[in-house]
């Protein structure tokens, strides 16, 4: 095991903490009483959580592409199933980042969050244990209890502090992630059945045989996609997001659509890497038809947060382009543009609350011309919209110039298509701007000159808390738009060993990769008649 | 020539950056946040005349603020190119800020603040346009300058300003998007880094064995993506950005926004691609003959245009392609012909807005034909009209008669006597359009209810405040007729090189 392993050398169990103090700040919490006393005591147990985190970006080792951190006891060993977490670069900035928005997720609830304090504060904390369990698991076991762990708290969120609809958006995200996830767990158990092992690196270096391959590739590539979520299985997210309270529309966009993507990353890509040559045209097809469908729905919606989680759509798209070019800059990129999503989109989605705490309406044209009241907040709003449509300058280019690079050094027709979609983006975008800032052309601009409580509201600008909250992403925004080397550095080693693991899993002959296909298609025959 | 590494060259981009944000933080202090507006601009200029006697050296300054992606940074490097085109804009933006006093103030504008932000920045990002050491940084702040002038675009707030804007911001980031983002990818996938070439004009960064197919396919795409530069068909975006006030309309959308367009352009033509290529597939031709139908239709339409900002939004679409024209036609002296041209087209394009605003604000005319009598009543103002139009058409000793020169030469070095011919009917249709404003206030009859005024419009002091501002103008571009060694010896040290 050392071959893939480094143990943990911090005079303390960094990773196990992390998943352990917000499950004890939880059962805690249960014994609070107040609605204040249960906020600040949640969110202190977010801030401790993302403080504990912090060595993982200074003490990480960027010369190495093994997974770092690593605690390892045994668990099971009949079965051989151990309890092993550790992060390598792909995984360790997708824990900072759910470690680092948790806190926001708490903070901007504060007000918005008026019912049932407790039960929420439960629900988040369990939550952060779970995302971090999923990212940090190096076992396929622990990452499926994991990976089921996020959906029972997701779903309370929606279905307790959601908006009208939320019965229809909690039960639809259920059913398509929960169906989404039986595949992967039949395929877990597949693989152990042909390896007797659970241990991820162990899965990543046996070399499957093709059809075998196809079919966990399906199987996984499935429940990712939903995750994820690509065209055809977006559906979901759109309702989930406008229902969802900001908590919850936060934590889907900036943690939960990522595991998608880290799911194609950690299983896919490496456990069948031959399949997934084999599979890279539907893919690519997949995402240049989620980025332009997704611009485009996102370009026709009247619903602030129904046109963030379009264009969610589309982003997501230009991540799993990446993901299967197949190319260091295209992988980069991918993994660089799920942490800008995270930032930009959790960030807008924050704003979204804010309006909607003054105005109690997510129509574009309810929330329009607010450049005279609120200044702070369309500045934030500018800055996260350009953002979100890959200004130079700012975080989302350069995940975005770098899968374009990916695409263009590649497969050039991909990369003209998916210009298509950036341009989709900025269309959307400066319409929403523009609308929300500006025009009060739709006839609905209800505050006009009687600043306030006439219509019911006030339309004060950002207070201590929410400026707070915007201010800290905005760091982001322009650190990783402008210096993303340390991003980078950080990813490049296990970038590379993974390309280097699909490149000596493809090296199968063609005449094997033809014939097997084709016994792979008579197998499905043969299944198909059984079936009837 | 020396490139010498300093870190100096960031204050020019960064003066006119701060004094935004102290004109946002003095908003409510009217006097205050007008003098600072001033005195950034007169700052911003001093930084870079400073930069001059190393230029006029033949040494470059370079910094490399921060690094994306290896061949992709934040980089500025400022040569002879880019100081012609920094001095003529931070130079402008001190008469522009004392001329935006008067009008703003005379016309009661609101939100005038909003106003002097988004001015300064533009103008700073114009400064980081010119500075800029790759490709990136062009594309940066190319983008600051569309995102921080569609304010001043729709500054009005009306349906007009409204319509404008948005067709404004459509054009440019349309065009940045679908062609010029895909330009920067290829050019990075076939070179490998995005550094200008700004030692060897006749060099680029393409390599040799570059496919041909795909440095067609990449300039085609830098062409149409740099659409500030007015090139028709992607021209319209222009005429309705005139909606703007006069003191946008006369610098920004007469030298900032378009001039980085064209600048942009040149930049990309000289030190991307390098003349030695566009020479052999034949690209420098084939771009000159597509512009001069953008300067003969331009002109054209001005003719049709009785409203005087209109006019100039359209002569402006013709001069433009001048520059072009001159860049594409790529001897030594039509490239100087065309570079000289960013100089005495802004001097003189300013002039005539100015004018154009002046008279808006004192008299309240727009239209061309109300305008008979008033050289009488504005003579400063009309007689700088009128030698800023006799600039445009080209007549010695005014600045745009050094353009037709050089232009006319290299047309004359390229035994190409088609473009000469687009020189000379264009010249002849300067002289319709313009010619005719001039005589009218001149010598042409007052309006019925103007009968009989005689008092002067140019005595109050918010008026002064604009006529001051356009009669200096108007001389420069006497003066740099006369005199144009400053300009032709940087230009020479990028066309010898």
């Amino acid at each position: 095991m050392e071959n893939y392993l480094i143990l943990n050398t911090l005079n303390f169990p960094i990773l196990s903490l992390l998943l352990i103090v917000p499950v004890i700040g939880a059962i805690v919490a249960m014994f609070l009483r107040g609605d204040t006393v249960i906020k600040f005591w949640s969110l202190a147990v977010t801030l401790v959580t993302a403080f504990i985190s912090l060595p993982l970006w200074s003490n990480f080792d960027q010369a190495t592409a093994k997974y770092q951190f690593v605690e390892l006891r045994h668990w099971f060993p009949a079965l051989n199933l151990n309890y092993v977490v550790g992060v390598d670069g792909i995984s360790v900035l997708l824990v900072l980042l759910t470690t680092l928005v948790m806190p926001l997720c708490v903070l901007c609830s504060w007000t918005y969050i008026k019912t049932r304090w407790k039960e929420f504060a439960v629900v988040t904390l369990l939550m952060e244990t779970a995302m971090i369990g999923v990212f940090v698991s190096l076992n396929t076991v622990l990452f499926w209890i994991f990976w089921e762990g996020m959906l029972v708290p997701m779903y309370l969120i929606i279905a307790i502090w959601g908006g009208e609809r939320k019965d229809y958006a909690s039960i639809k995200f259920f059913i398509y992630t929960f169906a989404g996830s039986i595949f992967l767990l039949v395929s877990i158990v597949a693989m152990y059945i042909k390896t007797g092992t659970f241990f991820i690196p162990e899965l990543m270096a046996f070399e499957f045989t093709f059809s075998f391959q196809v079919w966990i590739f399906l199987a996984c590539a499935l429940g990712f996609a939903i995750k994820m979520p690509m065209f055809p299985f977006h559906t979901w997210l759109p309702a989930a997001h406008v229902e969802a309270p900001v908590a919850g529309s936060v934590i889907l966009a900036s943690i939960l659509l990522k595991m998608g993507g880290y799911g194609f990353l950690r299983f896919c890509l490496p456990m069948a890497p031959t399949a997934t040559l084999y599979f890279v045209p539907l893919l690519l097809i997949m995402s240049l038809v989620s980025i332009i469908v997704g611009g485009y729905l996102a370009l026709g919606q009247t619903d602030i947060k129904k046109l963030i989680a379009y264009s969610s759509v589309g982003h997501m798209g230009f991540v799993t382009l990446g993901i299967f070019l197949l190319n260091d800059a295209g992988i980069k990129g991918a993994m660089l543009q799920m942490i800008n999503h995270g930032v930009t989109t959790g960030a807008l989605f924050i704003l979204i609350g804010i309006i909607y705490e003054r105005t109690h309406s997510r129509e574009i044209a309810d929330n329009s011309k607010l450049g005279m009241f609120m200044p702070i907040y369309v500045t934030f709003l500018g800055i996260f919209s350009l953002s979100s449509l890959a200004f130079p300058g700012t975080n989302s280019f350069v995940g975005e110039f770098l899968v374009l690079y990916g695409a263009f050094d590649k497969y050039p027709l991909v990369g003209a298509i998916s210009i298509l979609g950036a341009v989709l983006a900025a269309a959307y975008m400066l319409r929403l701007m523009q609308k929300m800032v500006w025009d009060d052309s739709d006839g609905h601009a209800h505050h006009g000159d009687d600043h306030g409580d006439k219509g019911g509201h006030t339309l004060f600008d950002c207070n201590f808390r929410e400026f707070i909250q915007l201010a800290f992403l905005t760091v982001f925004v322009f650190w990783i738009g402008l210096h993303p080397t340390p991003l980078l550095d950080m990813m490049d080693s296990s970038v590379a060993h993974l390309l280097q693991q699909i490149d000596a899993g493809s090296v199968l002959p063609e005449a094997v990769h033809h014939g097997e296909s084709h016994a792979l298609l008579e197998n499905a025959g043969t299944w198909i008649k059984n079936l009837f | 020539m020396n490139t010498i590494i300093t870190s100096k060259i960031v204050i020019t981009t960064m003066i006119p950056m701060i004094t935004g944000l102290l004109v946002m933080l003095t908003g409510k202090k009217e006097n205050l946040r007008d003098s600072l507006s001033t005195i950034g601009a007169i700052l911003t200029f001093a930084s870079v005349l400073s930069f001059l006697p190393v230029i006029q050296a033949g040494d470059q300054l370079q910094y490399t603020l921060f690094e994306l992606y290896p061949g992709v940074s934040v980089k500025l490097n400022l040569d002879p190119l880019g100081v012609i085109f920094a001095l003529v804009a931070s130079f402008l933006w001190i008469l522009a800020s004392l001329y935006c006093v008067g009008y703003m103030r005379g016309l009661e504008e609101h939100a005038q603040t909003r106003f002097y932000v988004c001015y300064a920045v533009s103008v700073g990002a114009a400064m980081g346009a010119a500075f800029s050491g790759n490709l990136f940084t062009l594309y940066l702040f190319y983008e600051i300058v569309s995102i921080f002038t569609y304010p001043l675009v729709m500054h009005h707030q009306d349906e007009e300003g409204y319509a404008g804007a948005k067709k404004y911001i459509i054009y440019l980031m349309f065009t940045s998007k679908a062609f010029l983002l895909p330009a920067m990818v290829i050019i990075y996938v076939v070179c490998g880094t995005l550094d200008f070439n700004s030692a060897n004009i006749a060099q680029g960064i393409f390599p040799a064995d570059a496919d041909r197919y795909v440095v067609v396919a990449a300039y085609l795409l830098c062409l149409f993506g740099f659409a500030k530069a007015g090139i028709m068909p992607l021209h319209n975006w222009l005429p309705d950005a005139m909606v703007a006030p006069t003191p946008v309309s006369a610098l920004l959308h007469a030298v900032v926004v378009v001039k980085v367009g064209v600048f942009s352009i040149s930049r990309v033509m000289l030190s991307i691609f390098g003349t030695n290529i566009l020479n052999e597939t034949g690209l420098g031709l084939m771009t000159a003959y597509f512009v001069s139908f953008t300067i003969l239709i331009a002109s054209v339409i001005a003719l049709t245009k009785t409203n005087l900002k209109a006019r100039l939004a359209y002569s402006t679409v013709s001069q433009l392609s001048y520059i072009v024209l001159g860049v594409a036609m790529l001897t030594p002296n039509s490239i100087t012909g065309g570079l000289i041209h960013i100089a005495n087209h802004a001097f003189a394009k300013i002039t005539l807005f100015f004018a154009a605003g002046c008279i808006f604000v004192a008299s309240g005319k727009k239209d061309i034909s109300e305008m008979g009598g008033l050289g009488k009543r504005m003579p400063w103002t009309m007689v700088a009209f009128g030698l800023a139009s006799l600039g445009m058409i080209g007549v010695p000793p005014v600045g745009g008669f050094v353009t037709k020169w050089y232009l006319a030469l290299g047309t004359i070095d390229l035994h190409n006597w088609i473009l000469l011919c687009v020189l000379l009917t264009s010249s002849l249709l300067n002289a319709g359009y313009f010619v005719p404003v001039v005589l009218k206030a001149f010598f042409g009859k007052p309006l019925p209810e103007d009968e009989g005024l005689t008092s002067s419009l140019e005595s109050q002091p918010l008026i002064m405040f604009m006529v001051v501002p356009l009669v200096i103008t108007g001389a420069i571009s006497v003066l740099i007729g006369v005199y144009p060694t400053l300009f032709l010896d940087l230009i020479n040290l990028l066309v010898k090189s």
